[in-house]
């Protein structure tokens, strides 16, 4: 429109409004030439994104065993999909999303994986919470091109194409702790507990490594459980024997709930006396457990809901809105909300749904998550901060340790294998 | 175990016998129910874990209210969820017999597939009204802890508290099922159906009182066991497998049996665990049930009756 000019005639100024015009018309095409670009290059791989809305995946258990720990995913997921859409939403469009129930059985979520990306030809999915799921549904996502969103703190060792691990893989988790605990507690022995699974197996291997090889102290027992043991006295008759300073504890499941009842039962006080550091007691896992009964005990995670930070007290006030006074948020519940935002800011940053450009634009996003800032790594996984927490009696932790700087991640430690 | 003081291996070693009879308390409270149904009637229960769920949410309930609108009486609650457990464990139990169990008694196998499906039904309806997360069930404060026996010994009340409750329901069951003219009843109506049905005995009454009686019992050890372990809705699996494993070692029929079997396993089991991990001791108690139960399929003690 610009280029239009009603003085039309030979004079010099006039010639250079008119230059100008010229010049201004490659611009002002501009916007709309690439508005049109994006929308035609925003989605070329035919996945369910129309010009208003664009379609993607949950996929967690909300029935079986595994439904007592993917709620909270599902509920945060929920969440932070809402808001985006209150915020106008990824590119223009509106999120919508379509939940799938893996019934806590891995080939269940494998078959609804394919459905997710084949038949409903989503963006993105958030899902899965075991290893065992995961595994089962990664070929299928390698197959056909899909993003997952993976929030659980687990064993590393993995680093999938189409897979961005919100969690922390186990030296995150692990080393810092052990670190801290040695140095303020002056702790010399451990004693390792575990379910008999791949990831307390993975995670006490490196602690174990850890303990011996570098802090060049003492393991004096390590033992493992079946899922869903109910029974722990023996081994607390035998902790209580060999006295270990520090008992770190990877017990999963209702497992856990016996474990700290049948531990506060036999005496033994965590408060003042045993120090126990855990990697798998988050604040829902607490609700299970009573907090009277795990008080005292520190566990190492990257989230409590107790930080401090106007971040994460609106995160908090959002979740309480959303799904009752009464929930709590734990760890994995938090990973899961950074993955819509995360997933938002690589479709932004590629200007495309296209998984390929997706995965492509991750690395190096910044997302200022409830946990502060976390950095999407080369890896797929994310530079995140351990904390330390203290459970108090009312199920939330006093946090008595942060890592100064966040901790790159390393699904393949080297000299921890 | 070199290296340690006699007194402290002399402490450890009372504890694990108390540790090894509380196991044992846990394993007769888990099995009685079910030696009553499976045992005396025969009936595969599957749902055997979800009844005592059913006691545990029953004791969910009760503390929550008894919180909101009873606090003073907050400390003796737990009694008055027992109570409450088995009322409702058992109603569930009677309503059961009659929707489904009674049509199977010629078909026991089947049994297995109906109520497998029943504990499926009520895990998701548990799961549709408590929410999937575990509950946390708060104990009064004088359930909890341990009593210091001394420096090293420590008596933990929650076990102390198991135990009386077993030994109490153990007594009431055996005076049930041999000292009152019901339990004669029972008795008849499962050593020979048709016989008791001809001399005048109502077997359908007898065989509703049955399940719910087994029902009620599990709902007392779901109720019991919020102590020791978690409540949610599919913790009853938790349990199902050492409930059978008690009962078909013990040898079906016999209540005494079912007493034997659940403490030679407990014994093992923690002794086991005691020198070697708690993955293996499992595994070698399981062994060791599968290879008596390989030389003696009847299990440890058997009622001699006419077939």
């Amino acid at each position: 429109m610009s280029s239009r000019n009603p003085h039309s005639g030979p004079a010099s100024p006039l010639r250079r409004k008119v230059l100008y015009g010229l010049a201004a018309l490659p611009a002002a095409g501009l916007l709309p030439r690439r508005a049109f670009a994006q929308a035609a290059g925003a989605n070329t791989t035919g996945l369910a994104v129309t010009d208003t809305e664009v379609t993607v995946g949950i996929l967690h258990s909300v029935t079986g065993t595994m439904a007592i720990s993917e709620t909270g995913s599902v509920e945060a997921e929920k969440l932070a999909i809402e808001q985006i859409n209150a915020g106008g939403g990824v590119l223009g469009r509106k999120i919508k999303f379509i939940q799938e129930d893996g019934a806590s059985d891995w080939p269940t979520f494998a078959e609804k994986a394919k459905k997710l990306l084949v038949s409903d030809k989503v963006a993105s999915v958030f899902g899965c919470w075991t290893s065992a799921s995961r595994k089962a549904v990664l070929p299928v996502f390698e197959q056909y091109k899909g993003i997952l969103y993976y929030p659980t703190f687990y064993e590393g060792l993995e680093e999938s194409h189409d897979v961005f691990y919100e969690g922390q893989e186990a030296t995150q988790q692990i080393i810092a702790g052990l670190n801290w605990i040695t140095d303020t507690k002056k702790a010399k022995t451990f004693y390792l507990l575990g379910s008999d699974y791949i990831w307390p197996r993975t995670s006490n291997k490196i602690a174990r490594k850890h303990i011996e090889n570098h802090l060049h102290l003492e393991v004096v027992g390590e033992e493992y459980f079946p899922l869903g043991n109910t029974e722990f006295n023996s081994v607390i008759n035998k902790m209580k024997l060999k006295k270990p300073d520090v008992i770190y504890a990877i017990i999963v499941g209702g497992s856990n709930v016996a474990f700290y009842k049948q531990l506060k039962a036999a005496g033994i006080d965590m408060v003042n006396k045993q120090t126990l550091l855990t990697i798998s007691v988050t604040e829902d896992e607490i609700r299970g457990i009573g907090g009277e009964n795990i008080v005292g005990a520190y566990a190492a995670m990257k989230y409590f809901q107790s930080i401090d930070t106007p971040d994460n007290h609106k995160f908090v006030d959002a979740f309480k809105k959303m799904w009752g006074a009464e929930s709590v948020i734990g760890d994995v519940t938090q990973a899961a909300y950074e993955g819509p935002w995360l997933w938002k800011l690589a479709v932004e940053k590629a200007g495309s749904f296209d998984t390929d450009k997706v995965i492509a634009a991750s690395p190096g996003i910044v997302f200022n998550a409830p946990e502060g800032p976390v950095k999407i790594h080369e890896n797929h996984h994310l530079w995140s901060n351990t904390r330390i927490g203290r459970a108090r009696s009312d199920g939330q932790y006093d946090i008595v340790y942060v890592t100064p700087e966040p901790i790159e991640p390393d699904p393949f430690p080297k000299g921890y294998q | 175990m070199l290296g340690y003081s006699l007194g402290d291996l002399a402490s450890i070693f009372a504890m694990q016998a108390f540790d090894g009879l509380i196991l044992f308390s846990v394993f007769v409270l888990m099995a009685l129910g079910l030696a009553i149904i499976f045992g005396q009637m025969g009936v595969i229960n599957m749902a055997h874990g979800e009844f005592m769920i059913l006691g545990a949410y029953m004791t969910y309930l009760c503390s929550t209210l008894f919180k909101a609108y009873l606090p003073n009486f907050y400390g003796i609650y737990f009694f008055v969820a027992m109570v409450l457990a088995f009322v409702a464990a058992g109603a569930l139990g009677m309503l059961t017999e009659w929707a489904l169990i009674r049509h199977l008694y010629k078909r026991p196998l089947d049994t297995l597939l109906a109520t497998w499906g029943l504990s499926l039904f009520l895990q998701q309806a548990y799961r549709s009204i408590f929410g999937a997360r575990e509950v946390g069930v708060d104990v009064p404060g004088w359930m909890l802890g341990a009593i210091p026996a001394s420096d090293t010994i420590q008596i933990p009340i929650n076990g102390l508290f198991v135990m009386g409750l077993t030994t109490l329901i153990t007594i009431a069951v055996f005076l049930l099922l041999f000292r009152s003219s019901w339990g004669k009843k029972v008795r008849a109506v499962m050593q020979n159906r048709a016989m008791a049905g001809a001399v005048g005995i109502d077997t359908e009454k007898v065989d509703r009182f049955t399940f719910g009686i087994g029902c009620g019992i599990a709902g007392i050890a779901g109720s019991a066991f919020t102590m020791i372990g978690s409540t949610s809705p599919s913790a009853g699996q938790l349990y199902i497998v050492d409930t059978f494993l008690v009962v078909v070692f013990g040898g079906a029929q016999s209540l005494f049996g079912t007493i034997a079997s659940a403490f030679t396993i407990s014994q093992a089991q923690s002794t086991m665990e005691f020198f070697l991990s708690g993955s293996m001791a499992k595994v070698l108690a399981l062994l060791a049930v599968v290879g008596i139960l390989m030389l003696r399929p009847q299990g440890l003690f058997v009622l001699k009756v006419r077939r």
